[in-house]
């Protein structure tokens, strides 16, 4: 090897092409002044990862200078399943990609399926379709705070809340669908079962009685200076990053940036509803989790004006069929605003009873991409906090 | 003043430390294996056979149409349909097996099922001590009477009941008007 001294100027590049690459690739592995940089591969087993998620963290003393995310260990072939099973084959599927939002993974795939058929959804239904994913709505955000905070070293209190409150809608799912996670309720014009007026009252009572549990989690929470210490300021996404690397959901609330399905596309019935989308100011962690209590705050209304206006009537479309189902060749895109972000589900038909392309765009996937851009200069205990404020679900990265 | 978030906070967790003692609501979970909490009428976790009469496998309802076979998504379903000595083939099955290990609780089977033959069950106490002989399922440990479907699922065995008893009236009917003058109308297929 040459000696450092000599080096002719090609082989070390100067200082300003360095300075246009990101942090990661400036600090010389070798100085007299800080020593070797240290690479840490933090997963796929470790606990505060979420699942098997790998973090390659390049480490200067404590700061982070580079971060690699590493995943497909979970990787299911989802997409190809999709395109070798029938259409309704592929809804059981779609419970498993984000196994704690299984209802609006069905919802956003039959909606793209209803699209591609053209076939019409009967208002119950459509009622019934908004009071599930506003539940599952609820269940997400409270287990993603609890787990969030389960990284911040709470050990396990206000996770242990969250699923306290969190079984009571398991139970009501598990009531009308047959299954307390695995639900594979939705079905291709309408959903499988009726729900019965007395799980509608079980559904009213709970959500009336959720603000006080909302009230108690935050006051356990939202004021306590550890808390405050550990996520203000921590992990900052700019609104134009955010933009740009397509994040959607909570996460680009959060920025600052008011986007969200149920007001831009207005899909199923949600235009009826008076609802507000809450925005944050700072993106940083604090934020999002901010975020997470304010939508929930504002599922709640939804899901009493829900309540009170649903109508009576069938919630499966008459002419739709279970079995033989072709739709016409064509290509659909639907989707929904899923508690983590926009799901989407993209099908191409060719007329045959399978899909000719399946694609699920996994909203914790692209909301991951950034991870690296917010754990830059923070410390190995920050970037824990900052995957927890992600809100990730492995089986929907890796699919 | 620094702090009060904290003390806030523990006030939270003293009260329903205390509460777990005292107030019902407060105590969420049972001791499993001696208490149980009851099953919701719409559980399901595997699927079953239903037949009518005493001989379990005689009185299957099911007729070996492989439409179960074909539409479930992991393909943990093999049929084989009987066949008498001539080779034709009989409307019952043979062989059917369930690998409850591949089985993904989907409930597809039965909402295929135009003949009401295969149900969801609800025992889930079914750890085996080997992987492949416990969980593989014939016919014989399928099969399970009307009576025990009506009792784990009422409302929708009530329904099915009803359904089925009107379906054989009408077959009965038209059967004894086509035995008299026969205008060949043929049997329409029971809805699905």
């Amino acid at each position: 090897m040459t000696d450092p001294e000599i080096a002719s100027p090609s082989a070390f590049p100067e200082p300003s092409v360095l300075a246009t690459h990101s942090a990661a690739t400036v600090r010389p592995v070798h100085d007299e002044f800080h020593g070797d940089l240290l690479e840490v591969s933090m997963g796929p087993q470790h606990p505060s990862t979420h699942g098997v998620f790998r973090m390659v963290v390049t480490l200067d003393g404590e700061v982070i200078v580079k971060l690699k995310p590493v995943f497909g260990y979970l990787h299911r072939n989802h997409e190809k399943l999709g395109e070798n099973t029938t259409y309704l084959g592929s809804m059981p599927y779609t419970d498993r990609l984000d196994y704690l939002c299984s209802m609006t993974n069905n919802w956003a795939y039959a909606l793209a399926v209803e699209k591609l058929a053209g076939q019409p959804v009967p208002e119950r239904a459509e009622y019934v379709r908004v009071i599930l994913a506003e539940m599952t709505r609820l269940v997400n955000h409270m287990c993603l705070v609890g787990f969030l905070f389960n990284d911040l070293g709470t050990s396990f209190t206000p996770l242990l809340y969250a699923f306290r409150e969190r079984e009571k809608f398991i139970d009501l799912f598990e009531s009308l669908s047959g299954s307390r996670m695995m639900c594979n309720f939705q079905r291709f014009g309408g959903c499988r079962a009726n729900p019965s007026p007395e799980w509608l009252g079980a559904v009213s009572k709970l959500v009336d009685g959720f603000p006080k549990f909302l009230d108690e989690y935050e006051q356990l929470l939202t004021g306590n200076e550890i808390l405050l210490a550990r996520t203000q300021g921590v992990g900052c996404l700019s609104p134009e990053l955010a933009v740009q690397a397509g994040i959607t959901g909570p996460m680009l609330r959060a920025s600052g940036v008011g986007y969200d399905i149920r007001k831009a596309d207005g899909y199923g019935i949600y235009p009826r509803f008076d609802f507000r989308v809450p925005i944050g100011a700072h993106g940083d962690t604090y934020d999002r989790y901010m975020m997470r209590i304010l939508e929930m705050r504002e599922s709640v209304k939804i899901l009493q004006q829900a309540l009170r206006d649903i109508p009576a009537g069938p919630v499966m479309d008459p002419k739709s069929r279970l079995r033989n189902f072709r739709p016409k060749p064509g290509e659909a895109y639907g989707r929904i605003e899923g508690p983590k972000g926009e799901i989407g589900f993209y099908l191409i038909s060719d007329g045959s009873p399978n899909p000719l392309r399946y694609r699920v765009r996994a909203p914790s996937f692209v909301n991951l991409t950034v991870i690296e851009d917010m754990c830059l200069g923070r410390t190995v205990a920050d970037s824990v906090v900052i995957l927890g404020s992600v809100d990730i679900v492995l089986g929907e990265v890796d699919r | 003043m620094l702090g009060t978030g904290i003390i806030k906070g523990l006030a939270v967790t003293a009260k329903n430390f205390v509460g777990s003692f005292y107030d019902p609501a407060r105590l969420v979970t049972v001791e499993y294996p001696e208490k149980q909490i009851p099953i919701p009428e719409n559980y399901r976790n595997f699927p079953f056979l239903v037949h009518e009469g005493d001989d379990p496998i005689a009185t299957l309802r099911c007729v070996a149409c492989k439409i179960c076979e074909n539409e479930c998504p992991p393909q943990c379903i093999y049929i084989v349909a009987e066949r008498d000595e001539k080779g034709k083939v009989l409307k019952k099955p043979k062989i059917f097996d369930i690998d409850i290990a591949v089985c993904m609780s989907c409930q597809i089977c039965v909402e295929v099922c135009p003949f009401d033959a295969i149900k969801m069950d609800q025992h889930f106490e079914i750890a085996a001590g080997n992987r492949f002989e416990g969980l593989l399922l014939h016919r014989e440990q399928l099969a399970k009477p009307n009576s025990y479907y009506q009792k784990i699922h009422p409302t929708e065995a009530a329904e099915v009941d009803a359904m089925l008893t009107a379906m054989k009236a009408r077959q009965a009917a038209e059967k004894s008007a086509k035995a008299k003058p026969a205008p060949a109308t043929q049997t329409p297929p029971p809805a699905a």
